[in-house]
């Protein structure tokens, strides 16, 4: 599936990430009850790892199982985020398979600390992200309401994608 | 943002060309290549008995050696970009270019009286080798670091001391013909040394520059 959506499948796509969000949460939320975190934070932690999955797709090579890959790009972001909560033992998560079979809903209650993060990119870079994400919308309705071309949209997507990744990557230091 | 909102931004966001990591460290290894080569030629040039050099065992010993440290340790570099990927066996190659050292200085020591040994290990430019390989590594350690950034490493301060490695690796055969000293003693020595030189600043470099 990996394989059609890097070929630009759009559903394919969304369906792995969806699929993917539930394992990560999963395993998330196991190792947070494990450091003694609480669950406040897990679905930043997820989210740290869609986007992180999402920049750096083309590091997997389609050769090699998806899974591995996946848990290891999970790991390293949840690692990251319990040690930011000085977590200093952070002890290392098991199979990474068997929480591909105990996925975990999303919860409503948890607010994210991405509502902060958008705060900080740029007005026009908040302004698609959250037409598409929040209200939405396709690249092509936001494209005409913003007067911009489709090509602009994408870029200036991609763009807030990336700003976003780097405004997490500095709230760690 | 909810994460069924990310998601939708993230699907909505399609990549149209594919980044190939083992392109772009080729292609990056390349660009550096032609910079040490060109720093070289304003800087150095060969040494004046280059055509007598040629014709010993030990001048390329130098030259495989550098070859033989560089091919693993850029393979390395490329497979610790992936998340995913282990050293596994390639970690062993590591260990060829050390036996090779090694068994030219046992020949070296076999082959020279012993009053040789020391001028052999100091050489005639020990300090100018230990400063020229760093510097003709900087193109290369800089052309990678610049590729990796498309990657994904775990280890980010080691992924960058491997690409030191084979920026030195690299450093160290445009150097080679260069260098005046061909004795092993003086290679084993004093090459290592700019190589460590080029790992730490290629942790650091990696720590600063290739975390995602």
């Amino acid at each position: 599936m990996m394989k059609a959506s890097i070929a630009g499948d759009e559903g394919a796509y969304r369906r792995l990430l969806e699929d993917i969000t539930r394992s990560v949460r999963a395993m998330a939320r196991g190792a947070f009850a494990r450091a003694g975190a609480g669950d406040a934070d897990v679905e930043d932690a997820v989210q740290e790892t869609l986007l992180a999955i999402h920049l750096k797709r083309h590091t997997w090579d389609p050769e090699q199982k998806l899974a591995p890959w996946v848990y290891a790009i999970a790991r390293h972001k949840v690692v990251d985020a319990l040690r930011r909560r000085g977590r200093r033992r952070v002890e290392p998560i098991e199979n990474f398979e068997e929480f591909l079979a105990a996925p975990e809903a999303e919860d409503p209650h948890a607010l994210s600390d991405a509502r902060k993060l958008l705060e900080a990119l740029a007005p026009r870079q908040r302004d698609i992200v959250s037409s598409i994400s929040l209200d939405g919308q396709s690249i092509a309705a936001t494209a005409k309401r913003l007067s911009m071309s489709e090509v602009a949209v994408r870029v200036a997507l991609h763009r807030a994608l990336k700003s976003l990744s780097a405004a997490w990557r500095r709230s760690v230091e | 943002m909810k994460t069924s909102e990310l998601i939708a931004a993230l699907s909505a966001d399609p990549v149209p060309e594919p980044i190939r990591l083992g392109r772009r460290v080729a292609l990056a290894l390349a660009i550096g290549f032609v910079g040490s080569v060109a720093l070289y030629c304003l800087m150095l040039g060969p040494r004046p008995d280059i055509a007598a050099g040629a014709e010993t065992m030990r001048f390329w010993m130098k030259c495989v050696d550098s070859i033989a440290f560089a091919l693993p340790t850029l393979l390395l570099t490329l497979r610790l970009s992936r998340p995913d990927a282990k050293p596994g066996a390639l970690a062993l190659w590591l260990l060829a270019p050390l036996l090779l050292l090694a068994a030219g200085v046992v020949a070296e020591l076999a082959l020279t009286p012993q009053s040789a040994w020391m001028s052999r290990l100091m050489g005639a430019n020990a300090v100018h080798c230990t400063i020229t390989i760093p510097m003709l590594a900087a193109p290369v350690l800089a052309a990678l670091i610049v590729a990796l950034r498309a990657g994904a490493p775990l280890h980010p301060a080691l992924t960058g001391a491997m690409a030191g490695a084979a920026a030195a690796g690299v450093g160290a055969l445009v150097y080679a013909s260069s260098c005046p000293d061909d004795s092993p003693l003086f290679v084993a020595t004093w090459y290592p040394l700019a190589t460590l030189i080029c790992m730490g600043i290629g942790a650091l470099a990696g720590r600063r520059l290739l975390v995602w």
